[in-house]
């Protein structure tokens, strides 16, 4: 597939948003539970739920860059039923709407304790409100992995990994945001997320590594012969009907080289995962700022090069009629 | 679910529909257009049409974007002064400027030496007229495309059966078992042929297609017979050869049809040797071919005349007449012919296999025995015998440039056509069909004109421009025997150029030999491009000095409706209408549209108006054979005659009285005639409500044998068709060519080839069919020039006619050479890769694809796709002049110098038929370090005053190029 | 209930393009807009058509063949573009089982194009709403055309009537018959989605020879012995035996 940079944008800023919001969420649970030093509801949570929100709408303004006619994305909401871009468009409004209205909370420190137990574990409303968020945020991630999963004859997308992959890296990049950001407004919690950042970020790339191991040994069930109905095994296309290109030669395929696509691999593998995991601990160990943004931001950059590649390979079986001769 | 687009809702506007005929390619099917509010909405076939029957090809359904196209002329332009020829540099005129520059010019030369203007067309379809205009001017120096096209198809079958494929007959794919195709472009004969082959592969049919490419119609044929180009003959004769051997000709028809039997004498020492034998019954003086020929009765074993009622020939033997002349039937002669051209001896020359060489021989001659048709059609034959059934033999061919365009065409076609005879096919259910006016006498009855005496100044040409030598009297040269046409057609160089040899046209004329000339008018023939050979150099001659500064060819008049290369270099364009714009007619006096059923003849009518100031070429060669005062177009009293074309095409009769005009249909005062009458002054209106065609459906008995149909002969003269009525036999031994042999060898009482030509006249005037390895190919060291090239037209595009399609562009931009991997890889070329192809002539690099559908030693490309930059208003970065080539730069028009002179033509010695695909060459890749564009590269061509705008991108509906939705 | 289709007879597509640039002509002033041309008459030429021929060679030289392919929208009968389309734009018509787009709804998200293995939705880049074949829905039922020419406008093109049109639910109908008799197949088979549009495979006549069929009877070589034959001068049994 080509893979489209609205899309790529779209789905990595989104990621970061929602993995941000489920690291307040965490935050906010374990001192709920009192596992955590309670932080400054306004600086942090509201701030850190802003941030998310801009990351989101950040991902959705992308996401007008792949529209033909964005002027009638409403439209995009009727069909749920069937359509998991439908409900990830019903979604990510939602999970929106739910983090500004978290964020307003923390903001206007409309908290109001709804029950607290014997131990002292507080319920609190922006925890209710967050509850739903947290929901959101998963239900999100299903959609938008089950966007790709759901194609069958895209057999490099069509696998649980797809929407395990999403989530453990949308949430490995928010969470890591949460970290440097926590250093900074709330560093009693800087620790506890660097330790899941790490967490997420390892099982991602296991999860990843499971994925890329997959493919390779993806035979494609679609062959010329079935694309054709001819039973031979030595077939060769000789024309593709147009000689300048179509929708057919430029949506579906990236036109680089084996070997870019290989390098790619290695440049995400490195970007996404190694160095973040380095910086996570070099930057916990010295309680810098800097080092931990920097394991964010290179872990993003990986992570467009990820999504780039998650597309790239993923290899359409109309291919076979458009093999640009 | 609400659905909001309608997706059924016809958009808004007034609908009309009017019916044409179509000229994206030269098949003339109907076509139906829809108009929304004038403008061109759709181009069907039309259903009631009887040539497509409402199909249309993909060229047809894009002839909206030939109308919008932008590459359109719509002025008349003028040559800016200083710029020189090829600059494309020009200044718009006003058409009377343009006639009144014209008219004087060829005044001045009509009143002093008409031959200094030579008018030659493209694939025009209005040959009855130009032909006329040139004849009315006086010169002889006319001729169509059809010498670089397939004038070997032509006269090879017209010299031997009286028809030829394609206008004049075809296969009669209904009632055929098997189908030979061999040498036919993908495409060729486009929408009937497709048809056709459709309904005979449903019908169980056999397809065997022998091609060296594998494309177009001959991917579904049933089995492809690869074969060599230029190597037919040799595979034809060894059909003839195993057919003979084996016994599977059909005698009883040779014996009755055919000249089989015919005595010819043989014995070297007599007077006639090599000529027929012949009784003393006095001979009628208006008869053409005189039944006067003898047979060896078997039952006798003497002489009888031929055709004697109760008599049986033997077609073998020798034998000795009572006055000791050793002589033989035809048939035996043709037998020694073929005696060593083996299946073995072929199999060397055509790749072929000999056990399929032999298998092929065998599934005709069985097929044609085993599945005889006969249907009950009662018939008289020309010597008066009733038959009740009429016979046929199911086994049909075709073929076309595959065989044509070789300098040994004319005999392999011979050779053809000789294999459908003995086959017992012609005329004949399931073989081949002729179609009105087809057959004519062997050969047709027009006639070049003799002498230069016959071209005098201000006199009409005593002669036809064109036609059918029968004998070396009736060559067209002058006392020395040098050749008075330009091309130097009907001269001893090219004896039989029924068609003339456009392709040496400008090279002659350049170099003033056999003179110069004043003044050359192409109408749309692309001859600075595709349709000529030796491209690069004719676009130097065109544009060439003499000392004087004066240029070599003094004035040239291009008539064209697009902005090809060839306008680059004219001092005048004159713009011409596209179909839709036109009226036209597809006469019975040029290359009708019969079937085979009877005659049929077709009108264009103008469904839309001119663009700009563009005009029909019709409507100028009325105007200027009116204002030069040219008999035909003027009347007794020297006015004009006729207003306009449609006006001439009503009213104008070959002679005064005669009944006959350009349409035959609804003729008389009423439209009550046809064929013959007085002019119908309502003729448009009446082929306007008729689908714009005219078809007249014979009788069944007169639908078959027509060559020796008594009913179908006198029929066909009756209504002015042919002059005589008698039987046209199947010349297996051509007498024709034998007088032209005889003439080299000094045995004829008349003209003599010069010294230098005696040789090639005795050699290719071979009164049977024989192979010989292509000139050009014979003059080539085949060790360095390993390969054969050929081209093709694809089916989507029309030779140079469809680059400037919008739609039709997109499937074919440009073209690769295609090469068997095996060939490629021998010299380390990679798929796709740019490579460079090289014959002796000139080199052209190209894009190479690999392809296992070609015989190895061929590699072949679609022709015309790659375009000089700028041409066709395509913009200079197109992928046509980038990517695309042109194969013609690596093909000479002329020969090496050779015994028959230094420049001859690179063409049939016979007809003067341009040998395009004998050419040798050698393939290479290119330097890692040169440019990935095509070579040669030209000066772009600016776009010429009064062409359109190009957009980035456009979206056409019905006639709006809009950038907004609009439905 | 019915359900429309194409069904392609590669046994004698010659691949002459005619049902690709009748589609184009006939739909670009049709009820979906104009359909766009990219760089007309410029560098790589490319645009939006409903149908493509293209052209595959199998096997090896001289046993070649070379194949033309028509394909456009097959619209299946579990049409994977339809369910993902979240706009409802892409839509299957209950009443003839046609696969259309609803170019007022469609927001060009290019969704529906990745959920087709075939590869026959086409955007339009300048409408920037995808377009497809729609079987010429708008002549089906045009009452003013001749009943004759309501069919899809390359089924009336097609030189070689390699394009069947008809319901192929219709057990009797042209098109369920050559399926049936002629091994009409899907495209794609593995992936369950039920093209409706068939294609009908390459079909070989050949001719076996017998050899009886060589050594004739009717033989016309034999007429051509001369004469009765004459009494010969050697010597032959009748010399030397009385039997």
């Amino acid at each position: 597939m080509h893979p489209a940079f609205s899309v790529i944008f779209l789905t990595t800023l989104i990621g970061v948003g929602q993995g941000m919001f489920l690291a307040l969420f965490s935050g906010q649970t374990y001192s709920a539970v009192e596992l955590l030093p309670t932080s400054n509801s306004a600086r942090f949570y509201a701030t850190g739920a802003f941030i998310a929100l801009l990351f989101l709408v950040g991902g959705l303004i992308a996401s007008f860059f792949h529209l033909g006619r964005p002027e009638r994305a409403w439209r995009a909401a009727s069909q749920w039923r069937t359509s998991w871009l439908s409900r990830e468009v019903i979604v990510l409004p939602t999970l929106m709407m739910l983090v500004f209205v978290y964020a307003l909370m923390h903001y206007f420190e409309w908290d109001t304790v709804l029950f607290t137990n014997a131990k002292g574990a507080r319920l609190q409303l922006t925890l209710v409100v967050a509850c739903f968020g947290m929901l959101a945020t998963f239900a999100l991630f299903i959609c938008t992995g089950m966007i790709y999963a759901c194609l069958k004859f895209l057999q490099e997308w069509h696998s649980p990994l797809t929407v395990i992959n999403y989530t453990l890296l949308g949430t490995a990049s928010g969470f890591a945001l949460t970290t440097a950001f926590a250093n900074l407004n709330a560093p009693e919690l800087m620790r506890f997320y660097a330790i899941w950042t790490i967490i997420i970020t390892s099982a991602g790339g296991i999860t990843r590594a499971a994925s890329l191991l997959r493919n390779a040994q993806l035979k494609p069930k679609s062959t010329l012969q079935t694309a054709l109905g001819v039973r031979h095994t030595k077939i060769q296309q000789k024309s593709m009907g147009f000689m300048g290109g179509s929708v057919n030669t430029r949506d579906f395929a990236h036109h680089k080289t084996a070997l870019f696509l290989k390098n790619i691999k290695w440049i995400f593998i490195v970007l996404a995962f190694v160095i973040p995991l380095l910086l996570l601990w070099l930057g916990m160990q010295r309680r810098d700022t800097g080092i931990l943004l920097a394991a964010f931001i290179v872990q993003y950059i990986g992570l467009l090069f990820e999504r780039w590649f998650f597309f790239a390979q993923a290899n359409h079986p109309q291919n076979l009629y458009y093999q640009t001769v | 679910m609400t659905v909001v687009h309608n997706p059924i809702q016809a958009p808004a506007g007034r609908i009309e529909v009017k019916n044409t005929t179509c000229y994206m390619c030269a098949c003339r099917c109907g076509i139906r257009v829809t108009l929304r509010d004038g403008e061109i909405r759709y181009i069907q076939g039309n259903p009631d049409h009887p040539l497509n029957k409402g199909v249309i090809c993909a060229k047809g359904a894009s002839g909206i974007m030939k109308q919008y196209s932008p590459a359109r002329l719509t002025r008349p332009l003028r040559r800016k002064e200083g710029a020189d020829r090829g600059d494309a540099q020009f200044e718009p005129i006003s058409w009377e400027e343009a006639f009144s520059t014209i008219a004087t010019r060829l005044e001045k030369i009509r009143s002093t030496d008409p031959k200094k203007f030579a008018l030659f067309t493209g694939r025009d379809q209005m040959q009855a007229l130009t032909g006329l205009f040139a004849k009315q001017f006086g010169t002889p120096n006319y001729a169509a495309h059809g010498g670089f096209c397939s004038v070997n198809m032509a006269t090879g079958m017209i010299y031997t059966i009286g028809g030829s494929f394609w206008e004049f007959g075809g296969p009669d794919l209904d009632r055929a078992r098997l189908f030979v195709m061999i040498g036919t472009a993908e495409d060729h004969h486009s929408n009937p042929l497709k048809m056709a082959l459709s309904k005979f592969k449903r019908n169980g049919g056999r397809f065997i297609s022998i091609n060296p490419i594998r494309s177009g119609y001959s991917a579904i044929a049933d089995e492809w017979v690869p074969i060599k180009p230029g190597t037919d003959g040799a595979l034809l004769l060894a059909l003839i050869h195993e057919l003979i051997r084996t016994g599977l000709y059909d005698r009883d028809f040779l014996v009755q049809y055919s000249n089989a039997a015919e005595l010819v004498s043989v014995d070297p020492a007599s007077d006639d040797s090599g000529l027929f034998v012949r009784t003393d019954i006095p001979r009628d003086p208006d008869c053409f071919d005189p039944q006067d020929r003898v047979w060896w009765d078997r039952a006798s074993d003497k002489p009888t005349p031929a055709r004697k009622a109760d008599t049986d020939p033997f077609l073998l033997g020798e034998f000795a007449m009572p006055d000791g002349r050793r002589v033989k039937p035809s048939f035996q002669l043709l037998k020694d012919r073929v005696a060593h051209y083996t299946p073995e001896w072929a199999s060397e020359v055509t790749g072929i296999p000999v056990e399929t060489i032999k298998r092929l021989a065998y599934e005709m001659g069985i097929t044609a025995r085993d599945e005889k048709i006969e249907l009950p059609i009662a018939w008289t034959d020309a010597w008066g015998k009733d038959h009740d059934t009429v016979t046929g033999n199911p086994v049909a061919f075709h073929a076309m440039r595959g065989l044509a365009a070789h300098s040994n065409g004319f005999q392999t076609i011979r050779a053809l056509s000789i294999l459908m005879s003995i086959l017992g096919t012609i005329d004949r259910p399931g073989g081949f069909r002729h179609k009105a006016p087809f057959p004519r006498p062997i050969p047709p009855c027009a006639k070049p004109p003799k002498s230069p005496n016959d071209v005098k100044p201000n006199t009409v040409l005593n002669g036809m421009p064109l036609g059918w030598p029968a004998d070396p009297n009736d060559l067209f040269v002058d006392d020395d025997g040098k050749p008075v046409r330009i091309d130097k057609a009907f001269s001893w160089e090219y004896p039989l150029a029924a068609h003339g040899l456009m392709h040496n046209v400008i090279t002659n004329a350049w170099r003033g030999d056999p003179y110069h000339i004043d003044t050359l008018l192409i109408f749309m023939a692309n001859m600075a491009w595709n349709s000529t050979m030796n491209t690069t150099h004719v676009r130097q001659m065109l544009n060439d000095k003499d000392d004087n500064g004066e240029y070599k060819i003094p004035f040239l008049i291009v008539c064209d409706a697009f902005q090809s290369e060839m306008t680059a270099y004219a001092d005048i364009v004159l713009p011409d209408t596209t179909y839709l714009e036109r009226h036209d007619a597809m006469s019975m006096l040029d290359r009708p549209i019969s079937e085979y059923d009877g005659p049929v003849d077709s009108v264009r009518i103008p469904v839309v108006p001119p663009k700009g100031e563009c005009k029909p070429f019709q409507e100028v060669l009325i105007e200027l054979g009116s204002r030069l005062k040219l008999p035909a177009f003027t009347t007794a009293s020297g006015t004009r005659k006729y207003r306009d074309y449609p006006d001439f095409i009503v009213n104008y009769e070959t002679e005064p009285g005669s009944g006959i005009g350009f349409l035959a249909g609804w003729r008389g005062k009423g439209g009550e005639k046809f064929m013959k009458g007085e002019p119908n002054p309502n003729q448009w209106e009446m082929y306007a409500k008729h689908n714009c065609v005219f078809h007249y459906e014979m009788p069944k008995s007169y639908q078959y044998m027509r060559n020796w149909n008594r009913g179908y002969l006198k029929w066909a003269q009756e209504h002015r068709l042919t002059r005589y009525a008698e039987p046209i036999n199947i010349h297996i031994y051509s007498e024709v060519l034998m007088k032209f042999r005889r003439a080299a060898q000094g045995k004829w009482e008349g003209r003599i080839p010069p010294v230098h030509l005696r040789k090639r006249i005795e050699t290719h005037f071979d009164p049977l069919p024989f192979y010989s390895e292509p000139l050009e190919s014979a003059l080539t060291d085949k060790h360095q020039y390993p390969l054969n090239a050929v081209t093709q037209r694809p089916m989507a595009m029309y030779h140079s006619w469809d680059s400037q399609n919008a739609w039709l562009r997109q499937i074919h931009p440009y073209n690769f050479l295609h090469v068997h991997p095996k060939t490629a890889q021998a010299v380390g070329i990679v798929d796709g890769s740019w490579i460079w192809i090289e014959s002796m002539h000139g080199k052209v690099r190209c894009l190479c694809r690999y392809s296992e559908a070609v015989e190895p030693g061929t590699v072949w490309t679609w022709n015309a796709i790659g375009k000089a930059k700028g041409a066709w208003r395509l913009e200079p970065n197109a992928n046509e002049s980038e990517q695309g080539f042109l194969l013609n730069h690596l093909i000479s028009e002329e020969l090496p110098s050779c015994e028959a002179g230094a420049h001859v033509s690179n063409s049939d010695p016979l007809t003067g038929q341009a040998g395009w695909y004998d050419v040798r060459v050698r393939i290479y890749p290119a330097g890692a370090d040169e440019a990935h564009v095509t070579s040669p590269q030209f000066t772009a061509m600016p776009a010429l005053p009064g062409t359109g705008t190009t957009r980035k991108w456009q979206g056409f509906f019905a006639g709006m190029f809009t950038k907004k939705k609009t439905a | 209930m019915t359900q429309l289709a194409l069904v392609i007879d590669l046994n004698v597509c010659v691949g002459c393009h005619a049902c690709v640039t009748s589609c184009k002509e006939w739909n670009t002033s049709g009820p979906a807009g104009f359909m766009t041309d990219e760089n007309p008459y410029g560098k790589d030429p490319t645009g939006t058509f409903f149908n493509r021929v293209q052209t595959y060679e199998f096997g090896e030289f001289p046993n070649t063949e070379t194949l033309h392919f028509p394909k456009s929208c097959l619209h299946c009968e579990d049409p994977p573009c339809v369910p993902v389309c979240p706009t409802g734009a892409s839509y299957k018509r209950k009443e003839d089982g046609i696969v259309l787009v609803d170019y007022d709804k469609c927001i060009g998200c290019r969704y529906c194009s990745w959920a087709c293995p075939y590869g026959v939705r086409e955007i339009d880049e300048k409408q920037r709403v995808m377009k497809k074949c729609t079987l010429c829905v708008d002549r089906l039922y045009d009452e003013t055309l001749p009943v004759s020419e309501r069919k899809p406008a390359c089924v009336l093109a097609c030189p070689t009537s390699a394009r069947l049109y008809g319901d192929v639910h219709d057990p009797d109908s042209e098109v369920s018959v050559a399926i049936r008799e002629s091994g009409g197949y899907q495209l794609m088979p593995e992936w369950g989605t039920q093209p409706a549009n068939h294609y009908l495979p390459r079909r070989k006549t050949r001719k076996q020879i017998h050899e009886d069929e060589l050594v004739r009877a009717d033989n016309p070589l034999k007429k051509e012995q001369r004469g009765p034959s004459k009494p010969i001068s050697e010597p032959t049994l009748d010399d030397s035996t009385s039997w």
